[in-house]
């Protein structure tokens, strides 16, 4: 009996294997012979190149110091690393033998031109939502980038995770074709955010939590989510900061990388502020509505009246430290933060980012606090103009849990994080070695 | 190879990137008057300018830098005559004087940031400065006076 039922289990696995194989078929589309016989009008070039900036498309398909989008740039999973690829118009090593037919069955369903399936580290599933003139758009402005010829390294995620046709299966599971549906009960600048930040952008990606497979929980959309080591802040009423971001200070956040009231950006966002929306050729416009977008989300409703009195709040904590304390940890922060931190009001500066209100010291682990304080803040990363010394080489693993302790404990009223000191250990091993 | 750009020349520097900028500055450009003192960025000694804001030298990869505009001590005025610097002289300020390019330095940033400090943002500002000497009293008094003489656009009078 037992036997019976392996024996059916087994044999309802093969079925499922060999039907979702025969499923994930797709046909190869025919190549085409030369990118550059193709002709684009200078407008659509034009208009592709600001999508290009919006949809930072550069930040996975160009490695770091690498040139223009062709590839290489390692995207951790945990499914592996995964590679963003050459994108150039190289016949070989490009998408220089790809129609627009190709291009577009890329965007919209995920799947190369020879047939085979791509991993969502690569959004189709947000670029599936975009028109057909801005797909025309971005393939004039790829297919007009100077080609070039490289290989990327091989993706490390294992097998059987690697075989592209359970990719199938993901799609059956989690991705729907469709394009964006307006809310009519919002204005059309409020739209316009909307189709950005979901259709182009694709700040869920990395803003909604995913599923042990890897997919968004859309029912978590925005609640925030770990990448590359770091917390990205949910963008939803649970976003951690105690001011709201209006859409004032969203605008200046995503537009030069910094804002009095929430401080600098750091990490991967870095690339979406410095190699997209901070570029003059996206309009202001566009960054606008997508604030407006957001600050909806954040806030829906009018925002609170005391936000003044949480400035001035604030603002007195920042003169903690400057007197004699006889603390030991307010004494550590004085020698090593104080200089730069320190606000006088009536509000913030901009390369002062305020500590009681910035959401470091605000999410429920201290992991981004770890990461800055260790790594620091180099001039290309975070707002332009602005960097931070690493503090790796000079604070121990208990000073910085010290740290952490001390500013949450003085700059916040949330209850204290635990294990701090182990987590600052192993945030420092993940930290590149000196050569 | 890291490419700088120092007191307003372009310099491309051989150490490798995670080597401290202050080394860079002193050992591999020759300009000493940023000072070496704890190496772990709780003095201030070693205090520079990266892209106008006072930074400590000391723990800055200078691979976190690249590219970037950095000022020394060197390049705070051509003439070495900053109303800080000025008023530093005047004043007497220093007792030994080795703390002293980095309190320049990190003085120049609060009155960027702050025209018209008071006690405690002085205190606040400059509490990550040590000055072995005890000459704090005296440290206060030249910003203040050289706070005044920037606000008055007497500087360098």
């Amino acid at each position: 009996m037992i036997r019976r039922i392996i024996m059916a289990i087994v044999a309802a696995a093969v079925v499922a294997l060999v039907s979702l194989f025969i499923l994930s078929w797709r046909p190869a589309i025919a190549q085409i012979k030369q990118p550059n016989a193709l002709n684009f009008s200078a407008e659509s070039i034009a208009h592709g190149e600001v999508l290009a900036a919006e949809g930072h498309c550069a930040s996975c398909h160009t490695r770091p110091g690498g040139q223009p989008f062709a590839g290489g740039y390692g995207l951790s999973t945990p499914f592996g690393i995964i590679y963003g690829t050459n994108i150039t118009p190289d016949p070989n090593t490009g998408i220089g033998r790809w129609s627009l037919t190709a291009f577009t069955r890329a965007m919209r369903e995920g799947v190369a031109r020879d047939g085979s399936h791509l991993y969502p580290a690569f959004p189709y599933y947000a670029y599936t939502k975009l028109t057909d003139t801005d797909i025309g758009a971005l393939y004039a402005y790829v297919m007009t980038r100077t080609a070039v010829n490289a290989t990327v390294p091989a993706n490390t995620v294992p097998f059987p995770l690697n075989l592209r046709f359970f990719e199938e299966g993901w799609k059956i599971l989690f991705f729907r074709r469709g394009g964006y549906s307006a809310d009519t009960s919002k204005s059309q600048e409020w739209n316009r955010g909307a189709y950005l930040a979901e259709a182009l952008s694709d700040c869920t990606g990395c803003h909604t939590p995913r599923n042990p497979l890897g997919a968004e929980e859309t029912k978590r959309a925005y609640a925030g989510a770990l990448v590359e080591g770091w917390i990205a802040p949910a963008l939803t009423q649970a976003n951690p900061s105690p001011l709201p971001w209006t859409q004032e200070e969203l605008f200046s956040y995503l537009r030069t990388g910094v804002s009095p009231l929430h401080g600098a950006t750091d990490a991967t966002m870095t690339q979406v502020i410095r190699g997209a929306l901070a570029l003059p050729i996206v309009p202001d416009s566009d960054v606008q509505a997508i604030a407006l977008y957001f600050r909806d989300m954040e806030r829906p409703g009018a925002a609170p009246s005391n936000t003044e009195a949480i400035a001035t709040e604030a603002l007195a904590s920042s003169k903690l430290g400057s007197e004699q304390e006889y603390d030991p940890d307010a004494n550590l922060y004085a020698a090593a933060c104080m200089s730069c931190h320190y606000n006088a009001g009536p509000v913030p500066l901009n390369p002062r980012p305020e500590l009681a209100l910035i959401s470091d010291l605000r999410l429920y682990e201290p992991t981004n606090f770890i990461q800055v304080v260790l790594r620091g803040v180099s001039t290309t990363d975070g707002a332009q103009g602005l960097m931070m010394p690493a503090y790796a080489s000079s604070l121990t693993d208990s000073e910085v849990a010290r740290l952490a302790a001390y500013l949450r404990r003085t700059r916040t009223n949330l209850p204290p994080w635990g294990d701090v000191e182990d987590k600052v250990a192993a945030i420092r091993r993940q930290l590149p070695k000196p050569k | 190879m890291v490419e700088l750009n120092v007191n307003g020349h372009t310099v491309s520097v051989h150490s490798q990137p995670d080597a401290p900028l202050l080394w860079v500055i002193r050992d591999e450009l020759g300009l000493t008057g940023t000072k070496f003192g704890c190496g772990v960025g709780m003095c201030g000694a070693c205090t520079v300018h990266v892209e106008g804001r006072a930074t400590r030298s000391c723990i800055t990869p200078v691979g976190a830098v690249s590219g970037a505009k950095i000022t020394t001590i060197e390049g705070l005025d051509p003439e070495g005559r900053h109303p800080l610097q000025t008023a530093w002289l005047e004043l007497q300020v220093p007792q030994c004087g080795y703390c002293q390019s980095g309190m320049i330095m990190q003085a120049a940033t609060l009155l960027k940031d702050y025209p018209n400090p008071t006690d405690q943002d002085i205190n606040a500002a400059m509490a990550g400065s040590l000055c072995r000497c005890m000459t704090y009293v005296r440290i206060r008094r030249a910003i203040k006076l050289a706070a005044a003489r920037m606000r008055g656009g007497t500087a360098h009078a």
